[in-house]
């Protein structure tokens, strides 16, 4: 499918998700409460068929935390990027989409260890990387670790 | 007089039991521990603890430019050195839509594959080891040796060679590099078939990787088991295929694919593909062009701002580079969507129900590379 129609295509699936500017991937951005639905829709629908999720990040905007899901269909070869943002810096929770690719129990768990950002319904949302008493969330912008990180 | 009580002792155990395989054990290759629940030697569940090597690469990015973070990629993999490099090239060259000259692009494919090749042979003598097979690893590093000499002629380093640069090559190659490959390609096409002697073809090991670790096509795409793991299993997911890079929509090469998706299965892709890479040196190694080894750069590399995203076929699946620039001389974000990493969220999925013994051979045959894995 062409990038303007399979534009179309998405955005007829969820109707809620704005388009953003973007060079490579069409790039669209879900309200985090219709996330899980949206994404459903996009891997069951016969025209999208997004069963691969080749990249899930974590970013931190400063003013909002994001989350990148780049998607891919085996089927078609078009690729997708879906972000999802909360503004909440305190208690961040984003449902989780472990259910539909499996890989992302793995993803998010390690974007919780690095952003904070909890994923409710996730089966085992624990840190991956560092310790369960660690302080803080390594990757985002205002972590200071006086100890640990050494500034160049 | 007392009376002796015989109890039977049970057959299968019913408790279940945890142990831990790692972080120092022989079969994980590294600092990866498994916390195995097991019922008698069976495998129940597993749980993988990662973060030992964990070095916030990923952190290390968003302070470093773009020619420094081509050092760190070096360390994600190290057995696929070459292609991580090319990975953040491509990138900058993407953004900055630079073209790089043609004898640059021949250079990065034919180092490509050969850091492909020595990835499949250290492997290769690994798995050997694991399955019991010791003449395995001696032959494996014995000719693995070859390509690093070849290396350390032209890059000046045998393990992490950081010789690609944004738009080139560090330097030129060594005037023996023609020589030296198609040298080493003459004596590997003979030593393989001793590989498929020793191990392909035994018995004892197809008996043993046969029909274990099974993983279906569905399974593979869902948990994103890429490379040869995930083409074990059927899925073209070939990264040099779907989405081409350097030259390898010029050159002929097959993808190869099995369907059975057991750990035979991926051994066999392994071993095929040490095959199709030495068939793609050949079609290039006598045509390199003469010309520039490198494009004309700016000191001080900024990319404008943006998102970029890049994948290349590492020894281990599909390597991806998330970048977000602000325009900086360094990346706002940089993120790694490693192959290992996926690959290994599906061990608890395919080694359940199966024998511990044969937790070793799966963990083999996905060829996991820790580093890879905790970046």
């Amino acid at each position: 499918m062409d990038p303007e129609k399979l534009k179309e295509r998405v955005l007829t699936l969820i109707p809620e998700a704005g388009l953003e500017e973007s060079k490579q991937y069409p790039t669209f951005i879900v309200p985090a409460a219709k996330l899980h639905s949206a994404a459903i829709s996009l891997k069951e629908n016969e025209d999208t068929a997004f069963d691969y999720l080749f990249c899930q990040s974590g970013v931190d905007m400063e003013k909002y935390l994001m989350v990148v899901y780049h998607l891919e269909s085996t089927k078609h070869g078009h690729a997708i990027v879906l972000k999802v943002k909360t503004e909440d810096r305190e208690n961040p929770v984003i449902d989780t989409v472990c259910d539909i690719w499996r890989t992302a129990e793995f993803h998010e768990r390690e974007i919780y260890d690095m952003l904070g950002i909890r994923f409710a319904n996730h089966p085992d949302m624990r840190r991956i990387f560092l310790d369960e008493n660690w302080v803080g969330y390594p990757l985002r912008k205002d972590y200071k670790d006086e100890v640990n990180i050494v500034e160049l | 007089m007392k009376e002796v009580i015989h109890t039977p002792v049970p057959l299968v155990e019913e408790e279940e039991y945890h142990i831990n395989m790692g972080p120092q054990h022989p079969s994980t290759h590294g600092v990866l521990r498994l916390v195995v629940t097991l019922q008698g030697e069976i495998v129940k569940s597993l749980k993988p603890h990662c973060g030992y090597i964990h070095r916030g690469i990923e952190k290390m990015c968003e302070k470093d430019t773009y020619p420094q973070i081509i050092h760190l990629t070096d360390r994600i993999d190290y057995l696929s050195a070459h292609i991580n490099n090319h990975a953040v090239c491509l990138l900058v060259e993407k953004a900055l839509e630079i073209e790089v000259p043609e004898r640059v692009k021949y250079v990065r494919t034919i180092m490509d594959e050969l850091a492909r090749i020595q990835s499949h042979q250290l492997w290769w003598a690994s798995f050997g080891m694991d399955l019991g097979g010791l003449t395995c690893f001696f032959y494996g590093l014995r000719d693995r040796e070859k390509i690093l000499d070849i290396w350390e002629e032209t890059t000046g380093a045998r393990f992490l060679q950081s010789y690609y640069t944004p738009g080139g090559l560090l330097w030129d190659i060594h005037p023996n590099f023609q020589k030296d490959v198609k040298a080493f390609i003459k004596y590997f096409r003979k030593k393989i078939r001793d590989y498929d002697n020793i191990l392909s073809g035994n018995v004892i090991f197809r008996e043993r990787s046969r029909n274990i670790g099974l993983m279906s096509k569905e399974d593979a795409i869902s948990w994103g088991v890429t490379g040869p793991s995930g083409r074990g299993s059927g899925w073209s997911c070939d990264v040099r295929k779907h989405h081409p890079y350097a030259l390898y929509d010029k050159v002929d090469f097959k993808e190869i694919l099995y369907t059975e998706g057991d750990t035979l299965a991926r051994y066999l892709v392994r071993m095929d593909e040490m095959r199709e890479s030495m068939n793609i040196i050949e079609q290039l190694i006598d045509n390199i062009p003469e010309g520039d080894f490198t494009a004309k750069m700016k000191a001080v590399i900024k990319l404008p701002a943006g998102e970029y995203y890049q994948r290349v076929e590492s020894a281990r699946g599909d390597l991806g580079l998330y970048c977000i620039s602000d325009g900086n001389k360094t990346p706002y974000r940089m993120k790694f969507r490693t192959p290992s990493f996926s690959n290994l969220s599906v061990l608890d999925h395919i080694s359940r129900d199966l024998k511990i013994a044969d937790l070793v051979a799966i963990g083999g045959s996905l060829d996991l590379v820790i580093p890879d894995i905790d970046r």
